[in-house]
C-alpha cells in the first residue's frame, strides 16, 4: 500500500502542495518540448518530401551551432556569420543530394536511412576537424538574444522564466507559422506539398525532384540552424547535443512521421511529461529517468495509435 | 576455371538442397575452418589475435542476431546493444552465484535471459511497424541501460559499478579473467560462433526461416498463408536477441575482461551492429561476417594502415578522419551496392564461375 501510495497520491499531493513549483516544471517541460520540437520539425520536413528517416538532423545542428560559433570567433561580425552560415547548409544540402540522395533514389527507406547514418559521421569528424571537439559558448548577446529572468510571483511563490526560453518560445513559433504559410501559400510550397503526396505524379507534372531534395535539405538546415542557436543559447554548443536528438525521435513517432502539428504537440507532450515524471516520480526509482521516460510514454501511445497522434492512416493491401 | 560445378550431379534432394552446394565451396569452408582453428591460433601473433580476430568474431555473432531480426524478419531494431548487455549482465551474476559451473555453459546460458528480455520488448511489434518499430526499441536501449547502472543488484555492488571478470577455467585452461591466455580465449570463442552459425543457418534454411522471410515479404500476405505473426515475430525477437545476448557475454568475458555498460552497451553499439548488418548485406549468413570484418577492422586498419602508407597522423586529427573516412566509406559502399558485401561477393562468384569467358 505504502508504495501505492507513493506512486499514484503523493506526487499530486506535493502538485498540490506547491503549485509554484508545478508550474515551474511545466515551463521547463514546455521550453524543452518546444526544442524537441524544433528538432523533430527538421526530421519531418525531410521525412514528408523525400521519405528519407534524417538520423543526421541532430548533428546538422551541431554543425550549424558550432559553424556560427566558430566563424565568430574567426573575425566575422554576428549577423554576417549567420549568412555565411546559411550558405555553408546550403552547400550542405547540395552536395548531400548530389553525393547521396541522387544515387540512392528508389533504394529502400532503411538503405537511406544509413546512408544519413554515413552523413552524421562525415559530419562530425568534419565538425571536429575544423572547430575543435570542445563545447563553445553560444554568441547570445551579439544575436541581440536576451539574458537574465523574470520572476512573476503567482501562486504563493515565485516562478521563473528565463528570458532565453521565452524567446526561444516565440521564435519556435514565429519559425512554425513562417513554414506553415511558407508550405500553404507559396509556389515552392505547393510543390513540396506535391512530392510528399507522390513523388512519380509530382515528376509527372514537371516538379524537378532534384531541386525540391535541395529546397527541403536547406529548410531543414534553416530549421537546424534555429535549433542550435536556441539549445546553445541554452547550455552550449557540443557534440552532446547530438544525444539530446536522439529524444526528438519519441516525439516523431508520438506525433506521426508525417505532421508538422504532430511534431509541435508531441515535443510539447514529451517535453512536459519527461520533466514532471523526472520530477514527481523520479526520486522513487533513483532518478535519471529522464533518459527512457520519454520512450516509453511514445510507446504506450504507439500501441493505441500505431501511426501516431497526426500521422497519415496506415493502410495495407495484399 | 578451377571454380566450376560441371560433373558435378545431384541425385538427391537433400543435395540439391545444400547450404554449399558446390565442392569447390566446401573445400573452401574446410579451408578457412582449418586456418582458424589451427593456422591462426599457432602462427598469429597477439595484435591479431587481440584486436582484429577476436572483434571480429564477438561482432559476426551480435550482427548474425540483428540480422536474423532485420534481414530475414524485416523488423529494424535499435536495441542490439541493450540485449547484449543482458547476457553480459546474466552471465556475471549467474558465474557469480554459481561460480563452479563452467563459465561457457553461463555464456551460452545468458542468451536465453537476453532472449527474453528480447521477446517483452518485442510484444510492440505487432502493432508497430518500420520506422515507429526501431524508435520503440530505443525504449529497450535506454531503459536497459539505465538498468545496468542504476541497478545495483546487477553489478553485485561493486564500488566501480562495472563487471569484474573473475578467473574462470576450461579444462583446466584459464579462458577469462587477466590469466587466459589469448588463444584460450579465441579458441573459445571461435567455436561458440563455429556452433552457432551452424545453428543460425539451419534455422534460416528450414522451416522457421522461411516462415520468417515470408513476414518480411509481406507479414499480412504470411498471416493468410496461416503463419502466425504473434509466435514469428516474437520467435524472431527471441533467437536474435539469444544471439545478441551471448554475443555480449562474450564481449565482456572473452574480450574486455571487465567494463561498464554505458561504455560497451551504448547506442553507438547498436547503431554499429545495424551498419555491419546492412554493409554486410541484408538477409546473407555471410553477409554478417563480411560486415563485422568491414565495421570492426576499419578503425584498426586506418589506425595502423595510413602511417604505414606513409601519411603521420596526430592523435586527434586522425580520429577525426578515421569518422569522415568511416561516413564516406558508408556512403560509397551503400551506392556501389546497396545490396552489401555479399551481393559483390556472388557477382564476383558468378564472374569466377564463368572466368575466362565473358558468358
Amino acid at each position: 500500500m505504502d508504495i501505492l501510495f507513493k506512486i499514484l497520491i503523493d506526487p499530486f499531493l506535493q502538485m498540490g502542495a506547491m503549485p509554484d513549483l508545478f508550474v515551474q516544471t511545466i515551463w521547463d517541460g514546455f521550453v524543452t518540448g518546444v526544442l524537441y520540437a524544433l528538432i523533430a520539425l527538421g526530421f519531418v520536413l525531410i521525412f514528408k518530401a523525400s521519405g528519407v528517416f534524417n538520423f543526421a538532423q541532430g548533428i546538422m545542428v551541431v554543425f550549424a551551432g558550432l559553424t556560427l560559433v566558430g566563424l565568430y570567433e574567426m573575425g566575422l561580425p554576428a549577423p554576417l556569420a549567420v549568412l555565411v552560415t546559411l550558405g555553408v547548409m546550403f552547400v550542405l544540402a547540395l552536395a548531400i543530394e548530389r553525393v547521396v540522395l541522387r544515387p540512392l533514389v528508389n533504394q529502400p527507406d532503411i538503405i537511406l536511412f544509413m546512408a544519413t547514418f554515413g552523413i552524421t559521421y562525415f559530419l562530425i569528424g568534419l565538425g571536429e576537424l575544423i572547430f575543435g571537439g570542445n563545447p563553445k559558448q553560444m554568441i547570445t548577446d551579439q544575436l541581440f538574444l536576451p539574458r537574465g529572468a523574470i520572476e512573476v510571483k503567482m501562486l504563493g511563490g515565485f516562478v521563473q522564466f528565463q528570458k532565453i526560453d521565452i524567446a526561444a518560445a516565440v521564435i519556435a513559433v514565429v519559425m512554425i507559422v513562417a513554414l506553415a504559410v511558407f508550405f500553404q501559400k507559396t509556389r515552392i510550397g505547393r510543390a513540396l506539398r506535391a512530392v510528399a503526396d507522390s513523388h512519380k505524379a509530382a515528376l509527372s507534372v514537371g516538379i524537378s525532384l532534384n531541386q525540391i531534395w535541395v529546397i527541403v535539405w536547406f529548410t531543414a538546415g534553416i530549421v537546424a540552424l534555429v535549433t542550435g542557436i536556441m539549445w546553445g543559447a541554452r547550455s552550449d554548443v557540443s557534440f552532446g547535443l547530438q544525444v539530446i536528438a536522439l529524444k526528438a525521435l519519441p516525439v516523431l513517432i508520438l506525433g506521426g512521421f508525417t505532421s508538422v502539428p504532430g511534431a509541435i504537440v508531441g515535443g510539447l507532450i514529451i517535453g512536459i511529461g519527461e520533466k514532471l515524471g523526472e520530477f514527481y516520480w523520479g526520486p522513487l526509482v533513483g532518478g535519471g529517468i529522464e533518459s527512457w521516460l520519454a520512450y516509453c510514454i511514445a510507446l504506450g501511445f504507439l500501441l493505441f495509435r500505431p501511426q501516431g497522434l497526426f500521422g497519415d492512416k496506415i493502410i495495407e493491401r495484399i | 576455371m578451377f571454380y566450376r560445378e560441371t560433373g558435378q550431379f545431384k541425385t538427391n534432394y537433400a543435395g540439391d538442397m545444400a547450404v554449399f552446394p558446390i565442392l569447390q565451396d566446401r573445400i573452401g569452408i574446410a579451408l578457412i575452418l582449418v586456418v582458424a582453428f589451427v593456422l591462426i591460433p599457432l602462427l598469429g601473433s597477439d595484435f591479431l589475435l587481440s584486436s582484429v580476430m577476436i572483434p571480429f568474431l564477438v561482432f559476426s555473432l551480435a550482427s548474425i542476431g540483428l540480422n536474423i531480426l532485420t534481414g530475414y524478419t524485416g523488423l529494424i531494431s535499435l536495441g542490439t546493444g541493450a540485449f547484449m548487455g543482458v547476457g553480459a549482465y546474466a552471465c556475471y551474476k549467474l558465474t557469480t552465484l554459481f561460480p563452479e559451473v563452467n563459465i561457457v555453459v553461463w555464456i551460452v546460458t545468458a542468451g536465453f535471459f537476453s532472449a527474453f528480455v528480447g521477446v517483452l520488448f518485442g510484444l510492440p511489434s505487432l502493432r508497430i511497424k518500420g520506422f515507429y518499430l526501431a524508435v520503440a526499441t530505443l525504449a529497450a536501449q535506454f531503459f536497459l541501460q539505465w538498468c545496468f547502472t542504476r541497478i545495483p543488484w546487477l553489478y553485485n555492488y561493486n564500488t566501480s559499478g562495472a563487471i569484474e571478470v573473475g578467473q574462470r577455467t576450461l579444462f583446466g585452461m584459464n579462458v577469462t579473467g587477466p590469466k587466459a591466455s589469448l588463444e584460450a580465449r579465441y579458441m573459445v570463442l571461435l567455436t561458440l560462433v563455429t556452433v552457432l552459425t551452424w545453428v543460425a543457418s539451419n534455422l534460416m534454411h528450414g522451416r522457421i526461416g522461411r516462415s520468417f522471410m515470408a513476414v518480411r515479404d509481406m507479414d499480412i500476405a504470411a498471416e493468410l498463408m496461416g503463419i502466425d505473426l504473434l509466435k514469428t515475430k516474437l520467435l524472431a525477437f527471441a533467437v536474435s536477441s539469444f544471439y545478441a545476448g551471448v554475443a555480449g557475454a562474450a564481449m565482456m568475458f572473452l574480450w574486455y575482461g571487465g567494463g561498464e555498460a554505458n561504455d560497451a552497451f551504448n547506442i553507438n553499439q547498436s547503431f554499429l551492429i545495424l551498419f555491419m548488418v546492412i554493409i554486410g548485406g541484408l538477409g546473407s549468413m555471410i553477409g554478417s561476417f563480411f560486415g563485422a570484418a568491414f565495421i570492426s577492422m576499419l578503425p584498426t586498419m586506418l589506425k595502423f594502415g595510413l602511417p604505414a602508407l606513409g601519411i603521420p597522423l596526430a592523435g586527434a586529427t586522425a580520429e577525426h578522419l578515421t569518422y569522415i573516412l568511416v561516413g564516406s566509406l558508408i556512403i560509397f559502399f551503400l551506392i556501389v551496392e546497396p545490396h552489401g558485401l555479399a551481393r559483390l561477393w556472388q557477382i564476383g562468384k558468378q564472374k569466377l564461375r564463368m572466368w575466362p569467358f565473358p558468358y
